[in-house]
């Protein structure tokens, strides 16, 4: 046998992270309780974290019929603070910020003058001039750099808090009903994309009702510290709603499952949320921002590609970077690619013309040629409160 | 630990295979290449009848992870394929030495497989 790398994040090299950079990956709390749960564990963007703990298609489905804990404190953070804290906001990202009220999650993008997207992020508002950012963890410096030089000429300012959190997702089913006797806090009054502050197990947590999953679920922000006792709580109360221990591999798969899009795939420099089909986030009625007049141009004129998503009625996993072909050759290339547990088939995303996304498209595996069935995503249908 | 049947001949490249009196031999691979692949999603094999020489590729395993070239660690003609790892690949997984087999051969030259590494090779190979 001969392992291709593949070209996915689960093929990077693991520990002591020396392939590519000269840097060791920095540790979540929970590094050695991954460790201690037979975690396999890889460099995911400069991150020691586990892919799995046992078979990243059970992860999945756990996800799906029961519940997943995933350790997602990779992720950054960041203070958003002032008088024109709202202001700056407005300016920085493409949704509308004035959507916001105290408990409220707004997901978004921060594009670029010429419209690609620096990063996707979740903003939550705690109070008057009082923002949370949630930041993907590969992008963590980028973003902060940006919103940096950004911020200057508004009355607020950008702190990077990601040091000072940790943060746990429980996705499934059954996860709210395993959070609600650890806390006081009553989660049938919390709505999708809201938050509260409360305590879970005795831990001191914004409990967000978010999630990367497409199922019903809580990221948990608590302090670094208790990070441990957090998980471990959650854990020992976890057996009689069939709690899994879940890893990136299985938090791939099912985001992909629920049509999310994955920054580095699906969102980059280069590929606006126009293009990506995240035109929902973007909204020109509320005021300059930056890259609007380059996004409103796109949509006027129409994309010249786009991000569709499709299935192919076979196993074989479509990769990342494989040609998409029509009649009379390649109009595009694969972003991103895995095998739906839920399905039983290969789906994928992909980048291609826009006008060649009406056609019959293929893509050859090892000289077998299938059929992209192309789908408005989600895959399954999302489990929203 | 991988697990590493003392009965059973293996290639460096991961593959085992045990020898029937008959002068056929099935072919896997082993505990240690099913545990490094992951969950393995779909495996490719020939078609009956066809004739590999020793080290062609014969076929691919693959996983969410990626995917793998399979290699005929001995010339022969193959006659049978597990039909079952179309609907359940994970089988390769679950049981690598048992229900996860991949092909049987007719042996071209039977001598050939005892050239193969043994357990004891095998496991120094993969500790």
């Amino acid at each position: 046998m001969n392992v291709f790398a593949g070209r996915s994040f689960l093929a990077r090299p693991v520990r002591g992270g020396l392939i590519g950079s000269m840097s060791l990956p920095q540790a979540t709390p929970l590094n050695a309780f991954h460790r201690s749960h037979g975690g396999r564990m890889v460099d995911f963007a400069g991150w020691d974290m586990p892919v799995q703990y046992g078979s990243i298609l059970e992860e999945h489905k756990a996800v799906r019929t029961r519940c997943g804990l995933f350790d997602v404190s990779h992720m950054g953070e960041a203070d958003v603070k002032g008088p024109e804290a709202l202001k700056f906001l407005q300016h920085l990202v493409t949704n509308d910020c004035r959507k916001l009220f105290p408990g409220r999650v707004l997901y978004t993008c921060m594009c670029y003058p010429h419209g690609g997207v620096v990063d996707d992020l979740l903003v939550y508002m705690r109070g008057e001039g009082d923002y949370l950012l949630c930041l993907n963890a590969g992008n963590i410096t980028k973003d902060l750099s940006w919103m940096q030089e950004q911020v200057k000429g508004f009355n607020c300012s950008v702190t990077d808090r990601s040091p000072d959190y940790a943060q746990l997702a429980i996705q499934g089913p059954t996860a709210a009903a395993l959070v609600q006797p650890l806390t006081k806090a009553v989660l049938a009054d919390l709505r999708y994309y809201h938050f509260t502050q409360g305590e879970v197990a005795g831990v001191s947590c914004l409990i967000s009702r978010t999630g990367y999953t497409g199922e019903d679920g809580v990221e948990l922000y608590c302090a670094t510290n208790d990070a441990v006792k957090l998980a471990e709580a959650i854990v020992a109360a976890g057996a009689p709603f069939g709690l899994a221990l879940t890893g990136l591999g299985a938090r791939d798969s099912l985001r992909l499952e629920a049509g999310f899009p994955l920054y580095g795939h699906e969102l980059t420099e280069l590929i606006t949320p126009i293009t990506a089909g995240l035109g929902w986030v973007v909204k020109f009625d509320k005021g300059p921002f930056i890259g609007c007049d380059v996004l409103v141009a796109e949509k006027k004129k129409g994309s010249a590609k786009k991000i569709v998503y499709f299935r192919t009625g076979d196993r074989r996993i479509v990769r990342a970077e494989t040609p998409v072909l029509n009649a009379a050759g390649a109009v595009g290339r694969v972003v991103s690619g895995t095998l739906s547990p839920m399905l039983n088939e290969a789906i994928g995303s992909a980048l291609v013309e826009a006008d060649a996304a009406k056609e019959l498209l293929t893509v050859d595996i090892r000289g077998t040629l299938l059929n992209l069935h192309l789908v408005k995503p989600p895959f399954v249908s999302l489990k929203k409160t | 630990m991988s697990n590493v049947p003392a009965d059973l001949k293996y290639a460096k490249s991961h593959e085992w295979l045990k020898v029937a009196a008959d002068g056929t031999a099935t072919i896997g691979i082993t505990d240690f290449a099913q545990n490094s692949l992951g969950d393995i999603t779909f495996v490719q094999v020939p078609k009956v009848g066809t004739a590999l020489r020793a080290g062609e590729t014969f076929g691919v395993v693959e996983s969410v992870k990626a995917a793998s070239d399979i290699y005929a660690p001995v010339a022969g003609t193959v006659v049978e394929v597990n039909k079952a790892l179309e609907a359940t690949p994970e089988k390769v997984n679950q049981s690598p030495f048992g229900e996860g087999w991949l092909l049987k051969l007719k042996l071209a030259n039977p001598a050939e497989a005892a050239a193969l590494l043994g357990h004891e090779d095998y496991r120094k190979l993969t500790a």
